[in-house]
């Protein structure tokens, strides 16, 4: 006697109106950035004109031209090539955080908001505590006692990042658990586990995936932030963060510091463009602004 | 799940959920319930209000510490080596001598009492790079940065609302879609490089603005009330070197501005359009107000309390820049302070800039929430 239980009651699911985000131009814009910078990351390899760790001593701080087109750093290696290869360290981490933080804080948010009482008091106290921090301040004193290192910079990020998803899950939950199919579900005799993933979760997915292209810029400005203040990348890694801070050091040479942080602003721009225009397609209250006259 | 709680299988379809709330009513545990303030809350709400903020911030303080207890004498396999650095560690009675003044040798919840008796007289330890006392350290870069960040956040209050607001009244015009890409583009540039470039261009290409530092060389710092430069000046008399630390201001602070300006201008468009469709925000236009007065008079005056928040909020996002943007300019704050100790690995500096700044952080949200309870008395009652 399992089937007849089968979701008799179905809710409306909050979803992107794909209509909507289509008409932005941003989004095209986003796509487009996200799916170039995609390809120099997994092509990237064919693409370098220069070997992106090795050097030449008489070819340092040569400003851009035909044979370098972004110039060369410090120790002589091409900059265009080192800020190719820096997609190979960013893109994979940032995606890799994103995915971690967001499955982190959904369950973890989704468990306080479903059970509340106690479970609620412990998970979100700890996010208040991590929100009692600017996020570069807390990622840099978790990466200073942990030593400096990309794992660990990976971690302390992942330590800042996932409680906004546990608040903003928590409260879909709230908002769903009590509406009328997940109580008419839960009477008919579905189990927590299945209440919350296949009546919940469904219905509240769009805007955690919105939350979470929003974030990845943020992954990547704290990736990079990290790795320029010397706790993220090691040398000889082209981490684009760690590429500005030689630019620095470097101060004549302009070039140095300003390819790498335009790779980290196009990249977030795309992302942060994304996330804004599918944010727009899905927040009624946008919706409803637009009704309202202007003075 | 338990057999029994299954209903009669014919139920449900004679059941429609509509028309059964009696049903419902069991589950919810939240049935309206008469929320009216009684006792000491219904008689001094303001001031039941101020006590319950006074202790989460408190609670959220100790939060702070127990972090920075557990990063600092927890997590590093050896904590007196990377107190005392390399060469002291390698001295087995200096570390001894370590263990025992900060109780390394008892258990952990007495290390933890210990580590708050120290933080409460000020005693951050010592840096291992200046070889000063952490806390004269932060003495000093403190007011470097709270000059640095409260310039920027003021601009950047008047800026980002005035910006919003222009954008949230022209919704979907030009204007709104340019303020929406061009805040956009101020989240998403990373600080740090944008620092670089500004001063690249406007101090070492055009020259249009003093070099790095909080004065040019040939002056000295004026005498010690606020540690803001540019009001010590003042309060001194010396017209000259208040006009030089402005000088030295304007390129770090822009920098900040351009960083937070955007955030700013998008919440003031959200909170300005949440209040646009109120009833009065119409009642005042049928009434035949000029729109001079329902913009600022109604809707700016509708639309504070989510600012004040978000300013708040973005003091947070100052710091951090402040921390990322100074080493460029070489502004002797927080910022510069945690750079140089994180890049040595000076971990009792680099704890006392993070209690430093989370202590701020917590006490400006304080006051956010003070001025809210105040301004709005439907906050005190919630």
């Amino acid at each position: 006697m399992t089937e007849p239980l089968k979701a008799e009651f179905v809710a409306k699911r909050q979803l992107i109106r794909w209509p909507v985000a289509w008409r932005q131009p941003l989004t095209m814009i986003g796509l487009v950035i996200v799916a170039i910078w995609l390809v120099v990351a997994v092509f990237g390899v064919l693409l370098e004109p220069h070997d992106p760790l090795v050097g030449a001593t008489p070819d340092r701080l040569l400003a851009p031209s035909a044979e370098h087109l972004f110039g060369t750093d410090s120790l002589g290696r091409d900059v265009l090539s080192r800020v190719i290869a820096g997609a190979r360290v960013t893109l994979p981490l940032s995606i890799l955080l994103v995915v971690l933080s967001m499955v982190i804080g959904t369950v973890l948010g989704a468990l306080a908001g479903y059970f509340g009482k106690a479970v609620d008091e412990i998970i979100m106290r700890i996010a208040d505590l991590v929100f009692a921090f600017p996020t570069i301040i807390l990622a840099m004193v978790v990466t200073a006692a942990l030593g400096p290192g990309l794992e660990n910079a990976v971690l302390a990020i992942l330590l800042v990042s996932w409680p906004q998803y546990a608040r903003v899950t928590r409260s879909l939950v709230l908002g769903a658990r009590n509406s009328e199919y997940v109580i008419a579900n839960r009477l008919l005799g579905v189990g927590v586990v299945r209440s919350l993933t296949r009546d919940i979760l469904p219905n509240i997915a769009a805007p955690i995936l919105v939350l979470a292209t929003l974030d990845f810029g943020n992954a990547v400005l704290l990736l990079s932030g990290l790795s320029f203040l010397g706790l993220g990348s090691v040398p000889p890694t082209p981490e684009w963060g760690a590429m500005v801070s030689d630019g620095v050091a470097n101060f004549d040479s302009w070039w140095i510091a300003t390819f790498p942080g335009l790779a980290i602003l196009t990249i977030v721009m795309a992302f942060n463009f994304l996330g804004d225009s599918l944010r727009d397609a899905l927040d009624p209250r946008s919706r409803r602004a637009t009704t309202g006259r202007a003075v | 799940m338990p057999e029994q709680r299954k209903p009669p299988a014919g139920s449900a379809s004679t059941d429609p959920p509509g028309s059964a709330p009696e049903n419902v009513a069991v589950i919810d545990a939240t049935t309206p319930q008469d929320d009216r303030p009684r006792g000491l809350r219904a008689r001094h709400p303001l001031l039941v209000y101020i006590v319950v903020r006074l202790g989460v911030s408190v609670l959220l303080i100790l939060g702070v510490t127990l972090i920075t207890f557990i990063l600092t004498n927890l997590v590093p396999s050896n904590p007196a080596a990377s107190a005392l650095g390399e060469r002291a560690s390698s001295d087995p009675a200096a570390v001894a001598a370590f263990n025992a003044k900060y109780g390394l040798d008892k258990p952990l919840p007495q290390q933890y009492v210990i580590y708050l008796s120290r933080l409460a007289q000020l005693d951050f330890g010592d840096s291992t790079q200046t070889h000063n006392p952490v806390a004269k350290d932060l003495g000093s870069a403190f007011p470097a940065t709270a000059e640095l960040a409260l310039t920027a956040l003021t601009i950047a209050s008047v800026l980002g609302v005035g910006l919003g607001l222009w954008a949230a009244l022209r919704q979907r015009k030009f204007v709104d879609q340019a303020v929406r890409v061009v805040s956009i583009i101020g989240i998403s540039t990373p600080t740090f490089w944008l620092a670089l470039i500004v001063y690249y261009l406007f101090f070492y290409k055009l020259g249009w603005f003093p070099s790095s530092g909080r004065l040019d060389p040939q002056f000295n710092p004026p005498k010690d009330h606020t540690g803001f430069y540019t009001i010590d000046a003042l309060i001194a008399g010396r017209p000259k070197v208040f006009w030089n630390a402005v000088g030295h201001l304007i390129l770090p602070a822009s920098v900040l501005v351009l960083y937070t300006v955007g955030l700013l201008a998008r919440f003031a468009r959200t909170a300005v359009l949440d209040v646009l469709g109120s009833d009065y925000i119409t009642a005042a236009r049928a009434k035949g107000l000029s729109a001079r007065r329902v913009t600022f008079g109604y809707i700016l005056r509708g639309a504070l309390l989510p600012i004040l928040t978000v300013v708040g909020l973005t003091f947070g996002s100052l710091l951090s820049g402040a921390v990322l943007t100074e080493t460029v300019f070489a502004w002797n704050g927080l910022g510069q302070y945690a750079f140089k100790a994180a890049t040595t690995l000076d971990l009792q500096a680099i704890m006392g800039v993070g209690i430093v700044v989370g202590v701020t952080y917590i006490a400006i949200n304080f006051v956010v929430d003070l001025l809210y309870g105040v301004i709005d008395p439907r906050v005190r009652n919630r």
